[in-house]
């Protein structure tokens, strides 16, 4: 503990888990994200009580997650885009019946079979819901191993806070990369006893009985029970949103980017200030709830905004919507598994530049 | 006065919304019969499926889970394999089961999870409203079969229990009816036993009851009792598929 290890994101993100009590995980293989299951697969039985699970399909692997969640315990799953999309239904049934766990989504290119290499193209899928109905989830997406590492361990905090499935985002580059890595001493916040887990009950139990589900045949139950999953994400909106903002103060170009993307975009800013160009760089974190007021705040002295994505184009419209017109947003996106590079983002920055925008 | 009759604790006192003639509500009974007479309410999980036993986390007075379609035997593999102490068990219809969950069922069966599966096989969708299910009988008409199922077109009923027996990790498969009382006690003892062997660790058991749909079949309930003895008997037989020493 404490000391720097050199690590695998995928690997990291599994020691992570285990370290914030995490002791069930259900999975399937898929590249890019294959370390996550078998790291998971040689630690969990060192440690008591733990549990790894190959399901035999994604489709049963959020389903045990459901179960394993149900009855109390911090579980997670793990894939990759098109195996996520495979989970969608078992997401929103997990949210319908306001369970935690902690779900990781190393994206890779599609659509459809797609690619294994890097994207960011489930931005749609993973801030909107992906699953049926209305609900929304929290998504944290890391730009390196060690935030990767952090965010992981507060996702299994935030689900059991708000009883909600966390999504963490990231890509294949985040999944594969190898970076220093400091585990850190994990402390469990205060949290409330799960009171509503099916654990066993009898008519003398001092609560009532568990019913773990989502299925509200009375249509103004219903409504009622989705307007309290909206009060909860409300308070989700008001106190979970995270960013990461550099040189926006003075800058006339604000580069906005996620994950991988915007540490590639902050070589190019550190080069372009360099040129002269003041350009700043706003990272959401959250990427729901995304975080307007940084740029809201931006838009105010800015003479343009810059998307970038690995993607054809998917936070930009989050981006657009909160800066409301009030200055023109770019976009430049590599899609497809292609990662952008930084001369090609410095081009995109210069051509704003140059057209007076 | 002496008591000679009480309703089982394991049931609430919820009216149950099966159609009149159902076996579901004997099946209900069956089960809740066997938890409470082996003293396990206070441990029982049970996981209802999708189907006309939605509903069944009202009537099975216990802790529950409400499963999605097919999905019953995984998250019952998740809700034991965190707490080994309680007993699980699914309550799953043919639909369910044999179609959309067949592969959760089979790895379920093939892990030996240590489950028990109540597999209630009408050979009709019924919360649907009649469609054609994988152990529809050939030329049984249903609302997706109006001309009856034709196996060239869309195949032969699936028997689950023959299928799963030739499995290695099962425990113990038995496929009772519930058309008479002698059936209906051989039911309740198949049940009983599935539970037990759960109790002992032994691993996936799984009890095959044939069930009637007078709605959906179209037949008063005294017709679908005899249907079911004259024309699902002989398609899916009786008696125990396997049984692990």
């Amino acid at each position: 503990m404490g000391q720097k290890m050199l690590m695998k994101g995928n690997e990291a993100i599994a020691e992570a888990a285990i370290q914030a009590g995490c002791r069930f995980f259900f999975g399937y293989p898929i590249t890019p994200q294959n370390q996550i299951p078998e790291y998971m697969s040689k630690r969990m039985p060192q440690v008591e009580n733990g549990c790894f699970l190959q399901a035999e399909s994604e489709v049963s692997a959020i389903n045990m997650v459901y179960g394993a969640a149900g009855a109390g315990a911090r579980v997670m799953t793990s894939s990759s885009s098109p195996g996520i999309s495979l989970k969608q239904e078992g997401i929103s049934y997990i949210v319908g019946a306001e369970l935690p766990c902690v779900i990781v989504n190393m994206v890779r290119g599609g659509p459809g079979l797609g690619s294994i290499q890097p994207a960011q193209s489930d931005y749609y899928q993973s801030t909107r819901g992906g699953g049926h109905g209305d609900y929304r989830m929290l998504v944290l997406a890391p730009a390196s191993v060690q935030e990767a590492v952090e965010l992981t361990q507060q996702a299994f905090d935030l689900a059991d806070k708000y009883r909600n499935p966390v999504l963490v985002l990231g890509d294949g580059l985040i999944g594969q990369m190898m970076e220093p890595v400091e585990m850190p001493e994990y402390v469990k916040p205060e949290l409330p006893e799960k009171t509503w887990a099916a654990t066993g009950w009898t008519p003398d139990s001092d609560r009532e009985r568990a019913i773990i589900n989502s299925l509200y045949i009375d249509p103004n139950v219903l409504e009622k029970h989705n307007r309290k999953l909206y009060e909860k994400y409300a308070v989700m909106e008001q106190t979970e949103c995270r960013w990461q903002e550099e040189m926006t103060e003075d800058a006339d170009y604000v580069m906005v980017a996620y994950g991988t993307t915007a540490r590639i975009c902050r070589s190019a800013m550190r080069k372009l200030r360099d040129k002269g160009v003041k350009v700043g760089l706003i990272r959401p974190v959250t990427l729901w709830p995304f975080p307007n007021a940084p740029i809201q705040a931006a838009a105010k002295h800015a003479k343009a905004f810059l998307t970038v994505e690995m993607s054809m184009g998917q936070m930009v419209d989050d981006v657009r919507l909160a800066v409301d017109g009030e200055k023109p947003v770019a976009f430049y996106g590599r899609t497809g598994g292609v990662v952008p590079t930084v001369r090609e983002i410095m081009d995109e920055v210069e051509k704003l530049a140059k057209e007076g925008k | 006065m002496a008591v000679v009759y009480e309703k089982t604790k394991m049931l609430t006192d919820k009216p149950l919304h099966y159609c009149p003639g159902c076996t579901h509500g004997i099946i209900h009974r069956l089960v809740a019969e066997a938890i409470d007479e082996l003293g396990i309410q206070g441990k029982t999980i049970g996981v209802a499926p999708v189907g006309c036993a939605v509903f069944a986390y009202d009537y099975f007075n216990c802790d529950m889970m409400e499963a999605a379609h097919g999905r019953a035997p995984a998250v019952a593999t998740g809700c034991k394999r965190v707490n080994p102490g309680n007993i699980v068990f699914t309550y799953q219809g043919d639909g369910d089961l044999a179609s959309i969950g067949a592969a959760e069922i089979t790895h379920a069966a093939a892990r030996n999870e240590n489950i028990t599966v109540i597999f209630v096989n009408n050979a009709i969708y019924g919360m649907t409203g009649g469609q054609m299910a994988p152990t529809t009988l050939p030329g049984q008409v249903t609302t997706t079969s109006p001309y009856g199922r034709d196996v060239n077109h869309c195949g032969y009923p699936i028997r689950i229990s023959e299928m799963l027996a030739t499995l290695e990790g099962p425990a113990y498969i038995n496929r009772v009816s519930v058309h008479d009382v002698k059936n209906i006690m051989n039911a309740k003892k198949a049940i009983k036993r599935a539970f037990e062997l759960q109790m002992q660790g032994k691993g996936f058991s799984l009890i095959e009851v044939l069930s009637t749909c007078p709605t959906n079949w179209g037949m008063t309930p005294k017709e679908a009792l005899k249907w079911l003895e004259d024309n699902m008997i002989p398609q899916y037989p009786l008696g125990v598929k396997k049984e692990r020493e």
